[in-house]
């Protein structure tokens, strides 16, 4: 694998002059995409944070080709765009959707099933900060369990969002899709990687990135890439890839007990009480010992 | 030139192949299908030239007519009733982004209560969507609009999406002969699209941004200057296109034995030929009747209806929907033409037609009968069950 690294990823800017907040790891994600796919990339954005700051008349901040569509099609956007530059005759190109989680799991789901079903030649990025931060933090299918969100709020009877995240690696993998990916802001080298790797592969791709957001995780604008290692670090989000109809785990947990640090550094967490901690915790488990089994049992 | 006998659906789609889209988007919708069905037998057998997306909802299928047009290709699309409203989100996003996309909507009723046959109700609630409205009256007018309609929407000083209306089942799937263009010809009316408001690999552009306060009303004015600027591309196409083909039409609206008439009728859509029919036949009685067939929603024919009904007595707004809690979406556009215009007739609305009910010649001349006592209320056919 060369595909570009922190050390030599190119210094051009495709996503500049926003007005994202300090911290933001929804425009890191953007910003790193396009850097590694360049001045050819026509970028598709949802209604949402990145069009919000990126793409206000006259202050434009992209410096490739870029497009907002509606909140929910982001995708058959994308499929149009792809066909239109395709019957121009035009090769070379890569067209790129950028939608949050609210954007991606919740309204935007029956496109994204669109189009990976007709395999459109397309890279889907996913920037999932956990809920719908441009209307100021309310609950999404992705919102993890425990969060308060300004739709999930800590109250004294139901304290914070009651379910889990939605499993989108997996819906989006059961489409039978030529390449899937979750990643995080936190590991840029494996991100970029994926999206390097995306963009050699035909037909349709998605990556799921997770990108704090400080606004509405209460966390310090510092802390953003920590967090998203954090989060990795511990299990609560995995780093895998889905190719050739297989799934690859690319990291183990390596500080599970670093949980309490997470979630305590976090005030949408701040309600939650030691066995809340637990719970969280068994959840995760199960799921990694779900998947070492199904593992096992496939004889891998 | 080939004669053939199909239906309004199949003369559209015969129209539309001759537009050589580079992109269709389609989804199923009744009495929509047959004209996707077509198409996508055209491209099946190569006899059409064109990506032909299955998107999985209508509101995909604009969504990626957007798209392709903003990727700089000519496209279609088509839809009816629940899937025009499911789609209605984007139908201002076209027209704000001034993409030329032409679509066909095969006038459908729309739910509750249920109902899959033709009226008004679906294209009328999207007047102010910022699309070319047009309403056919055959399928020969059905088929040449889908090529007019390229070059309308097209037209540097236009830049607006352009919906084509068929009535469901009383045009969709009704059978006539038409005759069909050559290649050829059509290819020297519409040439290729070419726009300047599209992704640039070489110099890219940032496009469907958002305006704040500052600068909205620039763009939307410019919108609205679009459409205005429609009204005098569309009678000019239409001279161009009347020397090309030999079929000529008549501008935003279409006058029938108005010149002295007192009694008239105002509808739009393939109930104007019954009306045609009707006033003809009156007309051998003495009665002195007319018809204005408004072909154009939008740009709407204001001047046009004002300066044909100057020497009516009593005029009727025909039309196949309600704006519940006001009157017929039609019979409001028509009065508001006519305030201050110095035209002294009454003005009434008969609401009929409503989820595919039919409009018979009895009705017609009904509505001539009662034009004589000079009514101005607001009225349903068909309340009464049968």
């Amino acid at each position: 694998m060369s595909g570009p690294t922190a050390k030599t990823i190119t210094e051009d800017e495709y996503f500049y002059g926003h007005k994202a907040c300090a911290g933001c790891g929804g425009a890191l994600a953007v910003r790193i995409a396009l850097k590694v796919l360049g001045r050819r990339a026509v970028a598709v954005l949802p209604a949402g944070c990145m069009s919000a700051v990126g793409f206000n008349f006259p202050n434009l901040c992209f410096a490739n080709n870029a497009i907002i569509s509606t909140f929910a099609g982001t995708a058959s956007m994308m499929t149009g765009i792809e066909a239109g530059l395709k019957a121009r005759g035009l090769s070379d190109y890569t067209v790129v959707g950028f939608a949050g989680d609210g954007g991606t799991a919740d309204i935007g789901l029956q496109a994204l099933s669109g189009c990976i079903d007709r395999n459109d030649d397309v890279i889907y990025i996913c920037y999932d900060n956990e809920a719908y931060m441009n209307t100021g933090t309310q609950k999404s299918s992705l919102t993890p369990f425990g969060a308060s969100t300004t739709t999930t709020p800590a109250g004294s009877i139901v304290r914070g969002n009651t379910r889990e995240k939605k499993d989108l690696l997996r819906i989006v993998a059961a489409h039978g899709i030529p390449y899937a990916a979750t990643a995080s802001v936190g590991y840029l080298d494996d991100y970029m990687m994926k999206v390097e790797k995306a963009s050699r592969i035909r037909g349709t791709k998605f990556i799921h990135v997770l990108a704090p957001c400080p606004t509405g995780w209460g966390a310090r604008t510092d802390m953003t890439v920590e967090l998203a290692r954090k989060a990795v670090d511990t299990g609560l989000w995995r780093l895998e890839e889905f190719e050739n109809g297989e799934f690859r785990l690319n990291r183990g947990m390596s500080d599970p007990a670093g949980i309490r640090d997470y979630i305590r550094s976090q005030k949408r967490f701040a309600h939650l009480t030691d066995e809340d901690i637990a719970h969280i915790e068994r959840f995760r488990d199960a799921r990694w010992k779900d998947d070492a089994q199904g593992r096992s049992e496939r004889g891998l | 030139m080939t004669r053939a006998f199909v239906s309004g659906n199949e003369a559209f789609a015969q129209g539309i192949s001759l537009c050589r889209p580079a992109v269709i988007s389609a989804y199923p919708i009744t009495p929509q299908t047959i004209v996707v069905e077509r198409l996508s037998e055209m491209v099946a057998d190569g006899k059409l030239v064109s990506d032909f997306i299955h998107v999985e909802s209508e509101h995909s299928a604009m969504s990626c007519a957007i798209g392709a047009s903003a990727a700089g290709v000519r496209v279609f699309t088509a839809t009816s009733s629940q899937g025009l409203l499911y789609m209605a989100e984007c139908l201002p996003y076209a027209a704000g982004g001034r993409f030329p996309i032409v679509m066909m909507n095969a006038d459908r009723s729309v739910a509750l209560p249920w109902n899959i046959y033709g009226d008004q109700s679906d294209s009328l609630s999207q007047i102010s969507s910022g699309w070319i409205q047009f309403y056919a009256m055959n399928a020969q007018e059905a088929l040449d609009m889908a090529i007019m309609a390229y070059r309308i929407a097209e037209d540097p000083s236009v830049s607006i999406p352009f919906m084509v209306n068929l009535d469901g089942f009383n045009l969709t799937h009704t059978y006539e002969n038409v005759d069909i263009p050559a290649q050829d010809a059509v290819d020297g009316f519409l040439p290729p699209y070419k726009t300047d408001n599209r992704i640039d690999l070489e110099e890219p552009v940032n496009m469907g941004f958002s305006a704040g306060p500052a600068y909205n009303t620039l763009f939307k004015m410019g919108e609205h200057q679009g459409m205005l600027n429609a009204k005098c591309a569309i009678p000019a196409i239409e001279d161009e296109f009347f020397k090309v083909f030999g079929r000529g039409y008549t501008g935003l609206v279409e006058k029938h034995r108005l010149e002295d008439a007192e009694l008239v009728i105002i509808t739009l859509g393939c109930v104007s030929g019954l009306c045609m029919d009707v006033t003809d036949r009156l007309r051998e009685e003495g009665v002195r009747a007319g018809v204005l067939r408004i072909r154009y929603m939008r740009p709407f024919p204001d001047e046009e209806v004002s300066s044909a009904l100057l020497g009516a007595k009593a005029v009727c707004v025909l039309e196949k929907d309600v704006s519940f809690g006001n009157a017929g979406t039609v019979f409001g556009e028509v009065r508001s033409a006519l305030y201050g215009s110095g035209c002294s007739c009454t003005v009434c609305n008969r609401i009929a037609g409503l989820g595919g009910r039919d409009i018979s010649s009895d009705d017609i001349r009904c509505i001539f009968e009662e034009l004589r006592d000079g009514p101005s209320d607001v009225r349903f056919i068909g309340g009464q069950t049968s």
